[in-house]
């Protein structure tokens, strides 16, 4: 399989300081899902050490995580105007 | 009070075919819109498979625009292929003809792959050239409302408000003004696929020989199957003019039920041997992911309210049913008869609930409501497990049977499927399976 950030290394991202994405880790603990995990389709979620781990820089915007996520601990919202992902060949 | 430029006739949020249809419809009528995109350029956050259908629809306001356009190949072949682990069946339709109702290979066409970057860029510049103020890198977090009235859009930046009395969201598949404004439900996770996908280059001419194609002749393939393993969906394999198009489209519920990720179950399908030799010495360009909502009929937003209409994803305007899944031909229809409903309202002065309603009856009139009404029974028909993990197998299954040739006296084809589907699908289950794909699909 190949891995995801080689696919990655080939979209366009413009990294905003501030994440558009957060977590509610407290109602993390409790998931035993770990839906986000497997959903993201950048593979932005980890868990490492029984919490939940994530970033926000590589991700393509496509709102599954937060759909996906039963306890709806995921906030979501688009980051600011202009950045974040472009696609250009797609 | 709001200045003259933060006043407008119109407000359309997001810049995809849904966006730009009605920004341009409702320019070229003499009414002053804004076009508002989050991203650098319209299109930077768009992804589609992607075959366009229908590209007669815009034809009214721009005549013979594929011939300018950034269109790829015009789709004269479609392939449905069901796979199996090993083994893959074909159906494999070609046609040059022509008859009344209009042809594949002549204006307007039947259908025209396209890459959303490319082309959701060149349909807003339509619509700026029509006179629609576009503007990107911007926002829309809410709505401004006047009591239950909409009255305009809040952007995020200083001085973000821009007024007009209708505004038209077409803001996606992940539409949180359709929410905001209350007229659409947090969706569940079967009621929406995730789609992934990678464009390879590969040049033209090995493309026409590989695909049996003929000059700027284009074919669509759609998997079912084992394409995405067990999960629930499909995949695709679309030509453009020198890359191919190639994804898997799976149901968030069934993504997470199997614990399998998207991007390794699109690097299974690359590497099936079936699909493996057609995408042969290509290269990676770009790789995508979008949301789709796939939930038809039963997830149908209320579809506006006063100074509000929801259009294409936003709206959840595709239509998947299998053997179909067509998203912005509908996007197309929807922009468009939001903007006729516009200038109605603007000419009667009147930006009523009642107003905005007609909006709906519009949509009835033509085929975004009647195709995904007609077809309402689709989507549980898609997502039955066996038409994943039983039925893609047993057809190939079956045309292994009935094709091996090992020294052995042959059975008639009524025989070998019956002893092919005998001890994989109970009579029972067949039949009521069979009920379901015939008022799906066929009745």
């Amino acid at each position: 399989m190949q891995p995801i950030e080689e696919r990655l290394e080939l979209v366009r991202f413009k990294v905003d300081k501030q994440p558009h994405i957060r977590l509610n880790r407290e109602l993390c603990k409790e998931c035993d899902t770990t839906a986000c995990v497997y959903v993201c389709p950048a593979g932005l979620f980890e868990l490492l050490g029984g919490e939940m781990h994530f970033s926000y820089e590589h991700c393509l915007e496509c709102g599954t995580c937060y759909v996906a996520c039963e306890r709806k601990a995921i906030e979501w919202e688009y980051p600011r105007g202009g950045w974040g992902v472009s696609f250009r060949a797609s | 009070m709001a200045t003259a430029e933060q006043q407008f006739d119109a407000i359309v949020v997001g810049a995809g075919p849904a966006g730009s249809s009605a920004a341009l419809a409702l320019a070229r009528s003499g009414l002053n819109v804004a076009l508002l995109e989050r991203g650098e350029y319209a299109g930077a956050k768009n992804v589609s498979g992607a075959a366009l259908y229908a590209p007669g629809l815009l034809a009214d306001l721009l005549p013979n625009y594929w011939e300018e356009a950034p269109v790829e190949r015009y789709l004269v072949r479609r392939v449905i292929t069901f796979l199996a682990e090993e083994a893959a069946l074909s159906i494999d339709f070609r046609t040059d003809s022509h008859d009344k109702s209009g042809s594949y290979s002549k204006p307007p066409y039947n259908g025209f792959t396209i890459l959303r970057p490319k082309f959701d860029r060149w349909l807003a510049g339509k619509a700026e050239q029509a006179g629609a103020l576009l503007i990107t890198s911007t926002v829309v977090d809410d709505l401004l409302y006047e009591q239950e009235q909409v009255v305009g859009v809040r952007c995020r930046r200083d001085d973000g408000d821009l007024y007009a009395p209708i505004v038209i969201a077409a803001d996606g598949a992940n539409s949180f003004l359709a929410k905001k404004a209350g007229l659409q439900h947090e969706f569940r996770a079967d009621e929406m696929t995730l789609g992934v996908k990678e464009v390879l280059r590969l040049d033209a001419h090995t493309i026409e020989e590989r695909f049996n194609l003929t000059g700027d002749q284009g074919m669509t393939n759609e998997y079912l199957g084992y394409a995405t393993g067990e999960v629930k969906g499909g995949g695709f394999l679309y030509t453009n003019h020198d890359t191919l198009s190639i994804g898997v489209v799976v149901q968030i519920a069934s993504l997470a039920e199997k614990r399998v990720k998207a991007y390794d179950l699109l690097d299974q399908f690359k590497h099936h041997p079936a699909v493996a030799p057609l995408v042969r010495d290509s290269v990676t360009l770009e790789y995508s992911a979008h949301m789709i909502p796939e939930g038809g009929w039963a997830m149908l937003p209320q579809l506006s309210r006063a100074g509000l209409m929801v259009v294409g994803d936003a709206a959840g305007f595709v239509f998947a049913a299998g053997l179909f899944l067509e998203g912005m031909n509908f996007a197309i229809a929807s922009g468009l008869a939001a903007a006729a409903t516009a200038q109605q309202a603007h000419t009667d002065h009147d930006f009523s609930a009642a107003s905005m309603a007609r909006y709906r009856k519009r949509l009835e009139e033509n085929f975004v409501l009647q195709d995904l009404k007609k077809f309402r029974h689709a989507p549980a028909f898609v997502n039955n497990e066996r038409l994943q993990n039983v039925y893609p197998a047993l057809f190939c299954q079956t045309a292994e049977n009935l094709f091996r040739s090992n020294g052995t006296p042959r059975r008639k084809l009524g025989r070998v499927m019956l002893d092919t589907i005998r001890g994989n699908v109970p009579l029972r289950t067949l039949l009521r399976d069979g009920w379901q794909a015939g008022r799906a699909l066929f009745f």
